[in-house]
């Protein structure tokens, strides 16, 4: 069909950061689909040069409030690393529990009030707070519940307090553990419940589209591949975390200040349905059921699905956390400071899934413990060209939909990769020109 | 009468303090029914015209970020600074310390020239700003009575002494005994001393107090065994452009 179409979504809404979505046809030649990354730079490399391994992760946390979690974890690693710092099994079953709870907390956030007032075709959760109010609560229950989890473990949601280098300064009682637990088992198993019935019922709102790509996630043989493990592409295999950048290969391009990334292929994903890719064999029985009846079957090559992926991660990650409360309880908790006496100097990296995807850190220290060097490299980041990518794959296939449903398709696409953009420009800037 | 019309911004920010602002899951339904949230981007599609309230977060860092602001200050009739990045220019001012020359090929390497960028800036450097709500995320309780105060009319009001005085009152070990760093003595109150109860120590994220005496801060901390490179380099974690305001601080 030989058609021209314009289309520009200034400031796409419902995504974190600022970005445009750009598409060009002239006679039914794509010139352009891409997503713009307007957002100002922010330098936290720059920053974090001078700085003493105390303060690196409550620096680098601040480059996303809600990856925080994700960031301090990261960063405690990779000093860790740099530094030879040892973990005790106590500090590192705590660490998990605040990652799955950062991890359900943002995909409820993202799967319940960004992603499906699309479904529901209405422009944001509010409405649907006098028409859907029961989802909403149960929506709002599990956030809570989730940010009690880091309020209890580490202090504050937003910007965790208590986790450092080698441990925590302070260590939750037994009697706010014992609560976490039996608020998972019956309200949250319960809410987790209600809003995959809910999305179920929502299925057939979500866009038929297919686009094979490479996944990338962090992979653990022990565990579905969150808190820590190898780095794994679904197009080569297993990689150790020491070779990311030959896996993130990170490049420029003109229409985005945040840099892209490639490996195999021309793009690759990251994030909740990579992850479900890869590992998917390692979920909770319970979550692989649920992916079932959602229709969500590995591999799957839809990126709408993500959505799905978010949820099935949501049952995971209350299931698992209740098992590691159980354990912490059995074994009871013991009053342990952390141990921050290094036992050498210099280069550090380390992997965490955030909710959107592989995160890298990287810090080399001098033998004061005063950070020379740093890179990061965000989830984000690594889905634009993955996003382009299906943008162009997608507007030819759904060129005879009229302009508002390929506008609402490819917001709800860029919407359904929940980008998380003040990230992905943590250091870049560049000037557009038209 | 019809209820108030209330923004929200974001500017150079890791939107932290947003994110905090939607964390109150067990009052946000009946905040809802005191307000109409008439434009909040990372949430919802409308746009409106005019604002009761606006709520801004993040720095002004961009060319961009100058235009915007004043647009929105020409359509609010009240705008709160929402989190340090806002209030001070917060932890992004980190980068105002380093010669930018040096900061720009950090980042670009040759290509250093091709990118323009402004230092991070407080709201209250380009526009004038009503209200300030303190702390890198902004703290909870300290939000909900600037909001309560003024759908009721009323000037809030904001503290004004050390986080040590929060510290004391909850009866937390001082993590100074403990060897421990902390910017408690000259950082202002309103978090209820939150790092330092969870055994952490006072990163100074809400600013120094307004009658800040920098040699006596700087003392304790050596009495402590920081030197004052040290000292005052933490102290300009989330605090670089107030210490370069208000007093000469020498060695940087
Ligand atoms: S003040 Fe802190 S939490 Fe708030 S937006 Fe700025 S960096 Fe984020
Ligand atoms: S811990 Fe910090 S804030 Fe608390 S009393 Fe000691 S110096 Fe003050
Ligand atoms: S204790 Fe200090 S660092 Fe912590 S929130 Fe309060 S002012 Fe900020």
């Amino acid at each position: 069909m030989s058609r021209d179409l314009s289309i520009d979504v200034h400031h796409i809404t419902r995504v974190e950061g600022h970005g445009n979505i750009v598409v060009d046809m002239k006679n039914g030649e794509l010139r352009k689909a891409q997503l713009d990354i307007v957002e100002p730079p922010r330098f936290f490399e720059a920053m974090m040069k001078g700085r003493s391994f105390h303060e690196a992760a409550i620096i680098t946390s601040r480059i996303c409030g809600i990856c925080s979690l994700g960031h301090q974890m990261t960063s405690l690693k990779a000093t860790e690393a740099a530094l030879g710092l040892e973990l005790s099994e106590q500090t590192i079953k705590l660490r998990k529990l605040l990652v799955h709870g950062s991890t359900f907390q943002s995909n409820v956030l993202h799967a319940l009030f960004l992603a499906t007032p699309d479904f529901l075709n209405v422009g944001s959760v509010f409405p649907l707070v006098e028409t859907h109010k029961e989802v909403v609560l149960a929506a709002l229950r599990l956030k809570r519940l989730a940010n009690e989890m880091g309020e209890i473990i580490s202090g504050r949601a937003v910007h965790p307090i208590s986790c450092v280098p080698g441990g925590f300064t302070q260590i939750p009682t037994e009697d706010k553990l014992k609560y976490l637990k039996e608020q998972l088992e019956t309200q949250g198993l319960k809410d987790v419940a209600f809003v995959a019935e809910v999305l179920k019922s929502l299925a057939g709102e979500i866009p038929v589209f297919k686009r094979e790509t490479e996944y990338i996630s962090v992979y653990s043989d022990e565990e579905y591949g969150l808190y820590d493990g190898q780095i794994c592409s679904s197009d080569s295999g297993l990689y150790p975390v020491e070779d990311y950048l030959s896996v993130t290969n990170e490049f420029v391009v003109a229409h985005s200040s945040s840099k892209h990334a490639r490996f195999n292929r021309s793009s690759y994903m990251v994030g909740a349905l990579a992850r479900f890719n890869n590992s998917h064999k390692l979920l909770k029985p319970e979550a692989r059921d649920l992916a079932a009846s959602l229709g969500l079957v590995a591999p799957n090559f839809n990126p709408y699905m993500i959505t799905v992926a978010q949820v099935v991660e949501v049952l995971h990650c209350v299931l698992d956390s209740i098992d590691l409360l159980d354990d912490l309880l059995t074994t009871g908790l013991k009053q342990e400071k952390p141990n921050q006496q290094p036992t050498k100097y210099g280069r550090g990296i380390a992997t965490t899934e955030v909710p959107r995807g592989i995160l890298f850190h990287d810090y080399t220290y001098n033998r004061q413990g005063i950070i020379e060097a740093a890179n990061c490299i965000i989830p984000t980041g690594q889905n634009l060209a993955n996003i382009d990518d299906d943008m162009k794959k997608l507007v030819p296939e759904i060129l005879d939909q009229g302009k508002d449903t390929i506008t609402k398709k490819l917001e709800m696409l860029v919407r359904a990769y929940d980008p998380c953009i003040s990230c992905s420009v943590h250091m870049l800037d560049v000037e557009f020109v038209e | 009468m019809s209820k108030p019309k209330v923004a929200f911004f974001d500017f150079t920010s890791c939107e932290g303090c947003q994110l905090n602002k939607l964390n109150f899951e067990n009052d946000l339904l009946d905040m809802l029914k005191l307000v109409d949230i008439v434009e909040f981007r990372e949430a919802m599609d409308n746009r409106a015209d005019e604002y009761d309230i606006a709520f801004i977060e993040g720095s002004i860092s961009s060319p961009t970020c100058v235009e915007r602001i004043h647009d929105i200050r020409r359509r609010t009739k009240i705008l709160v600074a929402l989190g340090q990045c806002a209030v001070s220019g917060g932890i992004n001012a980190m980068k105002n310390d380093q010669p930018s020359e040096w900061v720009r090929e950090t980042v670009y390497g040759e290509d250093k020239y091709l990118f323009p960028s402004l230092p991070a800036m407080p709201v209250s450097a380009v526009v004038k700003v009503d209200y300030e709500i303190r702390g890198c995320p902004m703290s909870p309780p300290e939000y909900l009575h600037v909001l309560k105060s003024l759908l009721l009319g009323r000037k809030p009001e904001l503290k004004d002494y050390a986080v040590c005085v929060e510290c004391k009152l909850k009866e937390n070990e001082c993590v100074l005994d403990k060897g421990m760093f902390c910017l408690g003595p000259v950082t202002r109150a309103g978090c209820e001393a939150i790092c330092p109860s969870f055994g952490q120590y006072c990163t100074g994220c809400r600013g120094p107090v307004s009658d800040l005496n920098k040699d006596g801060a700087v003392n304790m901390l050596k009495a402590h065994g920081f030197s004052e490179a040290e000292a005052i380099k933490r102290m300009k974690m989330f605090n670089t452009n107030d210490l370069e305001k208000t007093i000469s601080w020498g060695a940087k």
